[in-house]
């Protein structure tokens, strides 16, 4: 007990590399950020105050609502694929299985390679003339598609890819929910006489309702981060249709030196997300 | 066998070579002379290493290598020793202003990095950070994730054996690093995979920051030969440079795939 003047001056030094941390990395930023947004700046010369110009300027800023638009429609492509596929392999992977272990360990692999490799080896694949889908699809009698370079499909393709990638995690946390299902519901409905259906419907998809808003929520976050994959595929081609809202907000800063403008885009797209995520969050907690 | 047992055997099949296919095919063409590429699907046509030998003369591959290494490994070093620093003073010291500055951690978890991404190369070009390594791992060193993974290991620690070691006359750091580090192995683990794994993935931030290709991390250069001029859209030579990169990870995966799959789920989850 005599310690503690010591011990409370200890914690402080404990905690000192955080605190600096915080100080510089994310307060002084999160500030400075707010101060940018009034300014016009190239980092070269002087910065120059521009009042609420930078704000009024992204009303009249058609590419940035298209890049908006452009991250939304990805979204709502890529979340309900992603729960789709990754709930349909974690059932099968929840049956009595051979290899189950090796299956696990396939899908995750994705997960932990770069997305950098992960969009060089499909852009290939989704190449127009001797690209492997479409090696495929004309060896079955269909038609070529234009994966990439048709402006409505672009992104689609970008939403199955990242599906590709990050499907493995989903499919692992879907069948950690799977099996905490109590084996004794099922036991109960197979007297009643239900089907692999019905007892799909109304015992395992309540029970992991709670992994299916997870999930919604950490691709929700991942999905507005979207930037390497248009980078490398498309540079946010063809005719902006892949221009993600992070990669216009890069282009913004690191192609034109639009620092302050940049700067209000950053922090009304993370608004945004915020906001996405907090009516989630709330939509979860009133479900259960 | 039941038909319905038949059928998710071949959807599982599918499925797994889907996933394996594009990176067998990725190996196999860096493999595979330019010409012949096209006609590339199953197996090796003609064994050639010149993609590699190309590569490697246009870019500093393996310098990359080595700099993506010193940086990943030192970014993970500090997340583990402050995380356990800060996690320990949070679950077992008192101080004022302790909660809230766990409110602050957790909060700045949902901070979205848009926010303080442009400040931030700002700064590192007041410090004179630009193209140095120290804008790369200095502001990686902390990660609120660690901190609060270890605050919640070091809780399940019991006092009786902290206060064992200070009878002993062990210091503060002395008890975190030798007399607890030892029980929470699997921690250490999971926090480690996950820092290194997102620092050496990390391809926006160092596009930010390093312009000097010496100092460029391998997948920023790897991203910049793939969109940039300099592979002369060879495929073969560009998908060479794309196979070195994955390779570490692949073979890291390869022996410790179940670490990495529970390290990914619990970040996953309390992310």
């Amino acid at each position: 007990m005599k310690t503690r003047p010591k011990k409370s001056f200890l914690s402080y030094f404990l905690v000192s590399p955080y605190l600096v941390h915080l100080l510089l990395f994310v307060s002084f930023p999160v500030i400075f950020s707010v101060v940018l947004t009034f300014h016009k700046w190239n980092i070269i010369s002087e910065m120059q105050y521009v009042g609420l110009e930078n704000y009024i300027r992204i009303f009249h800023d058609r590419l940035f609502w298209k890049a908006l638009v452009n991250t939304l429609t990805f979204l709502a492509i890529h979340i309900p694929l992603q729960i789709f596929i990754a709930l349909l392999l974690a059932y099968f992977l929840d049956q009595k299985i051979f290899l189950k272990g090796f299956f696990r360990a396939t899908f995750f692999l994705p997960v932990v390679i770069s997305g950098v490799v992960v969009t060089m080896v499909w852009q290939q694949l989704y190449g127009y003339d001797s690209g492997l889908i479409n090696t495929l699809l004309v060896a079955i009698g269909l038609d070529k598609v234009e994966w990439l370079t048709n402006k409505n499909i672009a992104m689609i393709s970008i939403a199955i890819m990242a599906t590709w990638k990050n499907v493995g995690l989903y499919v692992i946390l879907f069948l950690v929910g799977l099996q905490s299902v109590p084996q004794r519901y099922y036991e109960a409905a197979d007297v009643e006489g239900a089907n692999q259906w019905q007892k799909f419907r109304h015992i395992t998809l309540p029970a992991i309702n709670p992994t299916i808003f997870m999930v919604t929520i950490l691709s929700t976050i991942g999905g507005f981060n979207l930037f390497i994959e248009p980078y490398i595929m498309t540079g946010g081609g063809p005719l902006n249709t892949t221009l993600s809202a992070m990669l216009y907000i890069y282009k913004q800063a690191f192609e034109y030196y639009h620092m302050g403008y940049s700067a209000t885009l950053g922090i009304l797209f993370a608004m945004l997300i915020m906001i996405v995520v907090v009516i989630q969050k709330y939509t979860i907690e009133k479900e259960n | 066998m039941k038909p319905m047992k038949i059928l998710i055997y071949i959807l599982l099949i599918g499925a797994g070579f889907s996933f394996l296919y594009p990176f067998y095919w990725m190996i196999l063409a860096s493999l595979t002379p330019e010409n012949q590429l096209g006609d590339l699907t199953l197996l090796p046509l003609k064994i050639t290493f010149d993609n590699y030998l190309l590569m490697f003369s246009k870019i500093p591959i393996l310098r990359s290598l080595l700099n993506s290494t010193i940086v990943a490994t030192s970014s993970t070093f500090g997340v583990i020793v402050f995380g356990s620093m800060i996690g320990y003073a949070l679950a077992k010291t008192r101080f004022k202003g302790r909660n809230l500055l766990f409110f602050i951690i957790v909060f700045t978890m949902t901070l979205p990095f848009q926010i303080t991404l442009i400040p931030n190369y700002i700064l590192m070009v007041k410090f004179r950070w630009v193209d140095t390594f120290a804008a790369l791992i200095i502001p990686a060193l902390n990660s609120a994730f660690a901190i609060i993974m270890f605050r919640q290991v070091f809780k399940a620690i019991p006092d009786d054996l902290i206060d064992a070691a200070r009878m002993d006359g062990c210091g503060e750091l002395r008890i975190i690093f030798q007399v607890i580090w030892p029980n929470i192995i699997p921690t250490i683990i999971t926090v480690g995979i996950i820092s290194f794994m997102n620092s050496w993935n990390d391809v926006l931030w160092p596009l930010i920051v390093i312009r000097d290709e010496k100092l460029m991390t391998m997948p920023q250069l790897v991203t910049l030969f793939a969109v940039g001029g300099r592979s002369d859209n060879q495929l073969g030579v560009k998908l060479a440079s794309a196979v070195l990169l994955a390779l570490p990870i692949i073979i890291t995966y390869s022996i410790f795939q179940k670490h990495f799959i529970r390290s990914m789920v619990s970040s996953g989850t309390k992310g």
